[in-house]
């Protein structure tokens, strides 16, 4: 597991919580920092990558680890 | 890049259809879109503070119920009293249990990303509804508002 300087736990919610949330985290952070995300959505896998691709943040990881999907995302 | 427009006319008062014009607008002002709701007719209820929206199988084959009964049991039976409390109780205990926000949260979240909500004045006046049952910081305005910014939108739906 990367570093990373925040985390976020959207466990247990659905569309289009943890994107809602991510966002919202993001807005708090510096450029550069890394956020940690946990859901358990299963459509949050291809909803972070959309995100990503069009908010420009990177997505530096996606996986899947005991049911919970798991995210690196760096603020731009 | 230039920021992206979301235009959505929503028109449809029922628990389910609340979902739509509000999930969209959310997930959209998180990617930066500059996001506009105008509501119109029976959308209407979804601006009041108190939100009593309900679902009804009542007319509507496509809704599953529970055990799969909407396979067998008779249309008729639908309309029987009680039937619409009785699925809308059903409907919200399962969008809580399965993580989907409530309403409310999703309108705040709304508001927060600045997506603007517009009620129809004309609608407003057709049923002599009242301005202040309906939450802060909305515009009341015409179909003309709506084009303004609707005619510059990326996306535009109707709901």
């Amino acid at each position: 597991m990367a570093d990373f300087d925040q985390e976020l736990d959207a466990s247990g919610l659905n569309c289009p919580l943890p994107i809602l949330r991510a966002k919202k985290t993001l807005a708090g952070m510096e450029a550069g920092k890394v956020l940690h995300i946990i859901a358990t959505d299963p459509g949050s896998v291809k909803d972070f990558e959309a995100f990503a691709r069009q908010t420009g943040n990177e997505l530096m990881e996606s996986k899947e680890e005991g049911g919970k999907f798991l995210f690196l995302i760096k603020k731009v | 890049m230039d920021e992206k427009k979301l235009a959505i006319i929503a028109t449809k008062g029922s628990l389910d259809w609340a979902y739509p014009p509000f999930i969209l607008a959310s997930t959209a002002s998180a990617l930066g879109y500059e996001t506009e709701i105008f509501f119109t007719f029976y959308g209407l209820q979804l601006l009041k503070k108190d939100l009593d929206l309900k679902v009804t199988p009542l007319g509507n084959p496509g809704m599953p119920m529970p055990g799969g009964m909407e396979k067998w049991f008779p249309t008729l039976l639908t309309a029987l009293p009680g039937m619409e409390a009785m699925m809308t109780s059903m409907m919200k205990k399962k969008m809580a249990s399965k993580g989907v926000a409530s309403l409310e949260e999703l309108r705040e979240l709304c508001q927060e990303a600045e997506v603007r909500l517009i009620a129809c004045q004309m609608t407003v006046d057709l049923f002599d509804m009242d301005p202040t049952a309906f939450v802060e910081g909305i515009e009341f305005a015409g179909a003309a508002r709506f084009f303004e910014f609707a005619g510059q939108s990326d996306i535009c739906l109707y709901i």
